[in-house]
């Protein structure tokens, strides 16, 4: 027995209410965060990502009373990230009960971040979140990957994968690894990007973007993925996180199987 | 039987709402403070910690905690130690080469583990003797890790004092680690139960009942 490979339901969360389309039954709120945290919770989810999308600053303290009901009631560890910009933000959503948060934006416009959250809170709490794409044309990394900001649309020049080296030697204990390219075409994720990273950094990698199928999950993880993420498929009801157990667990891969 | 009266000791350690909620859901009352006299009173005191040992030595120095959980041992008084919380029980930390007291209930060092990903992230299984009460039930179930470092080399093997011996639970990640001891009133985890789901909170209800 080793470490399972997590499974992991992200929710995009904007002033309070969950966003893009869910369409679970039996659900008293759908755009209820907590109610959702508590169904993918039933469900078998090893760990929970809140993405908060809301505009205004006041509307992201309501992302601290979703995080305190959250924490209040589910028992599983609960990332959350958008829209933190210092080590004070981080503060407040860590004692509002999230175990771990991530950055991304604010981490490309100043690094210190990571580490001043790693020095005070510790590395196993810091996530770097990279949107990633293949160089489009006029823009060259070396590795071909480049980091984006604003979902995807701005490109930055930054290579993606020497931007995952430095985050993790900066203080990130985990990255985040979101491919623009893939995400939303539900065609399986980015196996080159995934083994790019997994080459060269040796904290926790989350793989996140184009999953559609239950058979896309085993090769992310055979790349080198530590955790698959996915938001659309679970929360329009495609599949379940229990059945992506299921698969990955059929194709030999070590996961946390529900014993009720 | 009465509700027992937990005291989460609070010295500014990361998210201790969880345990909170985990072992008031697990039927005990629980108050976060760093007063001297709740802690070193109440039927059981949970010390948390996550981030670095020094870090968390410091904090746990700052609100005399050294002394809180000498004193509670010595009268055979519950303490659990939660991750860096079951860390700093032990002699001392090496963190990048440079040694940190810890608090000396145990003997050895805790070091960095010798893996290929670190910090260790996520569900594991652990192998528990067949007398550990704290598994009873559970012993089969996976456990919520997030940690860099660990004890590999567990040293006290002898009946000491008026208890019984350790029972020791291993975990492997690189190397074998301890993942969990229970030693008489000293209780400790390596992983998080209140963030390991129905498994954790089995474990601390568990626990808790053990108070009575």
């Amino acid at each position: 027995m080793s470490l399972a490979i997590r499974v992991i339901p992200c929710l995009d969360v904007d002033d309070g209410r969950v966003v893009k389309g869910v369409n679970f039954t039996g659900l008293r709120d759908a755009g209820d965060p907590v109610e959702l945290a508590a169904r993918y919770d039933a469900d078998g989810a090893d760990e929970l990502v809140f993405l908060d999308i809301s505009a205004s600053s006041g509307d992201r303290k309501t992302m601290l009373d979703v995080v305190r009901r959250t924490a209040d009631c589910i028992f599983i560890p609960l990332t959350v990230g958008g829209g933190v910009r210092s080590p004070d933000d981080f503060n407040l959503l860590l004692r509002a009960g999230a175990d771990k948060v991530s950055l991304n934006t604010a981490a490309i416009a100043d690094p210190n971040l990571l580490s001043q959250a790693a020095e005070r809170f510790g590395n196993q709490c810091v996530v770097l979140s990279i949107d990633a794409r293949r160089c489009p044309p006029g823009v060259s990394t070396a590795s071909g990957f480049e980091v984006t900001t604003h979902g995807g649309r701005r490109s930055t020049g930054i290579d993606a994968i020497a931007w995952a080296i430095e985050g993790a030697k900066r203080g990130a204990g985990e990255i985040l690894l979101n491919s623009m390219d893939a995400d939303g075409t539900k065609t399986g994720f980015d196996l080159q990007l995934i083994e790019g990273v997994r080459s060269v950094v040796q904290v926790p990698l989350i793989a996140s973007g184009g999953a559609g199928a239950l058979t896309d999950f085993a090769p992310a993880v055979n790349s080198g993925a530590d955790a698959v993420l996915a938001a659309s498929v679970f929360h329009f009801g495609d599949f379940t996180v229990a059945e992506v157990k299921q698969a990955l667990n059929e194709a030999g891969i070590p996961v946390r199987l529900m014993s009720h | 039987m009465s509700i027992r009266d937990i005291v989460i000791l609070d010295y500014g350690s990361g998210n201790v709402r969880s345990a909170q909620r985990a072992l008031e859901r697990v039927g005990a009352t629980v108050t976060v403070t760093s007063d001297f006299e709740s802690a070193v009173n109440a039927d059981a005191l949970v010390v948390p910690g996550v981030g670095a040992f020094a870090a968390c030595m410091r904090g746990i120095l700052e609100v005399q905690g050294d002394q809180i959980i000498d004193r509670r041992i010595t009268g055979g008084r519950p303490v659990l130690g939660i991750c860096v919380g079951m860390q700093v029980l032990f002699a001392k930390g090496d963190e990048h080469g440079t040694e940190v007291a810890g608090l000396g209930q145990w003997p050895g060092v805790v070091e960095q583990l010798d893996a290929p990903i670190l910090p260790h992230m996520g569900w594991d299984t652990v192998r528990a003797p067949a007398d550990s009460k704290i598994f009873d039930g559970i012993a089969d179930e996976r456990f919520y890790f997030v940690h860099s470092y660990g004890m590999t080399k567990w040293q006290l093997n002898e009946k000491t004092f008026n208890r019984a011996s350790p029972v020791v639970t291993w975990c492997t990640h690189g190397t074998d680690f301890v993942a969990a001891v229970e030693d008489g009133p000293l209780v400790a985890t390596q992983f998080h139960p209140e963030k390991s789901g129905d498994a954790g909170l089995t474990l601390l209800q568990s626990w808790v009942r053990s108070l009575y």
